[in-house]
């Protein structure tokens, strides 16, 4: 059993993954790859079935069809204790009845590995807890506890290390740190790391590949800034940061870009970056992409869209940078993401603008929001 | 354990208990007249009886206030039997209790947790004896077990019974009996614990290569302690006192009688006063120190 469990990371596939409860359905169709030593997470609203997707990877839970298959085996009908798996609960679920030192070295008991304390010790070093190690669980802070979890997971040496929202119960500066040590940590340990968050920030933050999952399935999946650069639905491009988007059939095709008519105005989006090419799509844009112009309607070329004008009916002050809500006649809100670098003269409640982007930085979307017709 | 825990906030418990108000006092004050009337009192005068010296008479029952502690060496010798059997008939009845009120539990506690409706239905069953007389279903079973009854009639007719065998009077009908009775005092605190068990904590350790026999015997086991513990407890102290199974009038005989019997027979029968007392504090300090050694061994003092 110990000889089995590798010391690096391995590569973990779930092919047709299925999952029934009586009454609803957790996961539609899943498949997935996560390549030895990276960073993968699973982003999602909660309900989506990232945690069920988790379970059945740690060996909690059966699939209803599927397999399973880490560093190539296929370990679907294998028991959660014969997995080189380990879990850092999101209840971090700690043994009250041990010390932190025990907890740690629970793992290394059951499989007989030699000087179990002493290797306990050493994570408990990793995490910077060793001081600790006589306590009991419940006598440490929500961060201490999260990561004596991690270091009783990290100790085995799995194949594969699977993080439930570990990072949930924390306040957000703790958050932030234990985001940047845990990122460390796994640079530092080579482990296949699968994190499943409904935090798109710290997804992004951390993750090398984020596969956004919805209603049991997975929406997109890719490097974080792919994703947030060009999300493929409307749930991905709402759900990963913000998205204006703007609805209309395509009336205007040429070369490299293809416009649609939004109630008169005319909004262009790169072929490249569209999913659909013909009859009604939605054409996104990012707050912070967008830019508005004040009292008359600037010259713009080819490569920039034009809407307006407008009026401004909300301004949100958020510190780094200044959120305008745009309402523009015939079209709906337009939110605008201004960087507060102190620039004057500030603009007023009710002025009148013209909101503008670079066509480049649109995106055309697969699907469209849900109440738009067809 | 859950002492430590508290540590930190003990000095503010502290500070607040200080402030005892007249309504507290008022308050405590019923409680403190009933245990001084009705426990108090009794103690400090069976311990009284206990020393006390037969009347120079030598008229039955006739007892003088004297210091004579041989009563206690009397008793100790006189009734080591009884002692003794009273102490194995509650050992094997608790661990009867346990082995088969933990399975039960655990399926209350943990299995039924889905259903509420029905987990508190079982719940009700298991303390539903009590709704009938204690002693009136010890005599159920005197009669069901009796030597010409259905039950006995069928063994001895499959031959697991030899022909003059019975099972009323012996230890095995005594031990069955007290098991029987003390059953329910066992099953709810571990129904207590068990359903407050935290079963990510299992799943944990499944996670962290324990097999389902580790899983019990390193995770469930030692944090359901604390209710194995208390159930142990308050099924053994009443278990090694009770008189009423090991009587020749239930499903005992004289040869299973226990120091209830004979604290009884000395009170009641043989007006041996002194010597009943001594048996009874001789007991109650038997009693006092093997609950303190087992719930020092245990590691579980919050209990105490």
């Amino acid at each position: 059993m110990a000889n089995s469990l590798a010391n690096t990371g391995a590569d973990l596939e779930l092919r047709g993954i299925r999952k029934e409860f009586p009454g609803f359905t957790a996961i539609e169709e899943l498949d997935l790859k996560v390549p030895a030593g990276q960073f993968f997470a699973l982003l999602g609203p909660s309900g989506c079935g990232k945690t069920t997707t988790l379970r059945i990877v740690a060996g909690l839970e059966q699939p209803s069809s599927g397999s399973v298959f880490l560093g190539g085996k296929d370990i679907t009908a294998t028991k959660p204790h014969e997995r080189a798996v380990n879990t850092v609960f999101q209840s971090y679920a700690l043994f009250p009845h041990m010390t932190v030192l025990e907890n740690v070295a629970f793992g290394l008991r059951q499989r007989k590995i030699d000087s179990p304390l002493e290797k306990a010790g050493e994570a408990l070093k990793l995490v910077e807890l060793q001081h600790l190690a006589e306590r009991r669980p419940q006598q440490l802070s929500g961060g201490q506890q999260q990561r004596v979890a991690l270091a009783r997971a990290l100790v085995n040496r799995p194949s594969l290390l699977l993080l439930d929202e570990p990072l949930g119960a924390l306040d957000l500066k703790l958050r932030r740190q234990m985001q940047i040590e845990l990122k460390a940590i796994q640079m530092e340990v080579g482990l296949t790391f699968l994190h499943v968050t409904h935090d798109q920030e710290e997804a992004m933050d951390m993750a090398d590949v984020v596969a956004v999952m919805n209603k049991g399935r997975i929406e997109q999946m890719g490097a974080p800034e792919v994703l947030y650069d060009r999300p493929k639905t409307v749930f991905v491009s709402k759900f990963l940061g913000q998205s204006n988007l703007f609805i209309g059939d395509v009336v205007e095709e040429n070369g490299n870009a293809l416009s649609i008519n939004v109630a008169g105005s005319k909004i262009t989006v790169p072929k490249a970056r569209a999913e659909k090419h013909s009859g009604k799509i939605a054409i996104g844009v990012r707050p912070e992409k967008a830019d508005f112009h004040e009292d008359v309607a600037p010259n713009v070329g080819a490569d920039t869209n034009l809407i307006g004008p407008g009026e401004i009916i909300d301004i949100r002050f958020t510190g780094v940078s200044n959120q305008y809500l745009i309402e523009i006649p015939n079209i709906g809100q337009v939110t605008v993401f201004a960087q507060n670098i102190g620039k004057s003269p500030e603009t007023q409640l009710g002025a009148k603008v013209w909101v503008t982007w670079k066509v480049e930085h649109a995106f055309g979307l697969a699907d469209l929001p849900a109440g738009s017709g067809e | 354990m859950a002492f430590a825990a508290f540590g930190p906030s003990q000095p503010v418990v502290a500070g607040a208990g200080k402030k005892s108000s007249p309504i507290v006092l008022a308050l405590l004050l019923p409680g403190i007249i009933y245990l001084g009337l009705f426990f108090l009192t009794p103690l400090i005068s069976l311990i009284i009886t206990a020393v006390e010296v037969p009347d120079a008479s030598g008229a039955i029952g006739a007892y003088n206030y004297g210091f004579d502690i041989s009563n206690f060496g009397y008793v100790a010798t006189h009734y080591f039997q009884q002692i003794l059997r009273s102490f194995l008939y509650a050992t094997i009845a608790t661990v009867l209790a346990l082995l088969i009120s933990y399975p039960l539990a655990y399926f209350i506690g943990v299995r039924m947790r889905r259903f509420a409706v029905l987990q508190r239905i079982l719940v009700t069953l298991v303390i539903a004896p009590f709704f009938i007389s204690f002693l009136l279903r010890t005599l159920a079973w005197k009669q069901l077990l009796a030597d010409n009854s259905w039950a006995i009639e069928t063994l001895k007719a499959l031959h697991l019974m030899g022909a003059n065998d019975y099972f009323i009077g012996t230890p095995g009908s005594v031990i069955f009996g007290l098991t029987y009775n003390f059953i329910p005092f066992m099953t709810l605190p571990l129904y207590t614990t068990l359903e407050r068990l935290d079963l990510r904590l299992l799943e944990a350790g499944s996670d962290l290569y324990a097999n389902s026999r580790h899983v019990f015997t390193r995770v469930t086991l030692p944090i359901t302690l604390p209710g194995i513990i208390s159930g142990t407890l308050l099924t053994f102290i009443p278990i090694s006192g009770d008189y009423v199974n090991a009587s020749a009038n239930y499903l005992g005989s004289s040869k299973t009688s226990m120091i209830g019997n004979m604290v009884e027979a000395d009170f009641l029968q043989n007006l041996q006063y002194p010597s009943a007392a001594a048996l009874s504090v001789l007991f109650m300090a038997v009693i006092l120190v093997l609950v303190w050694v087992y719930v020092k061994k245990s590691g579980t003092e919050d209990l105490l």
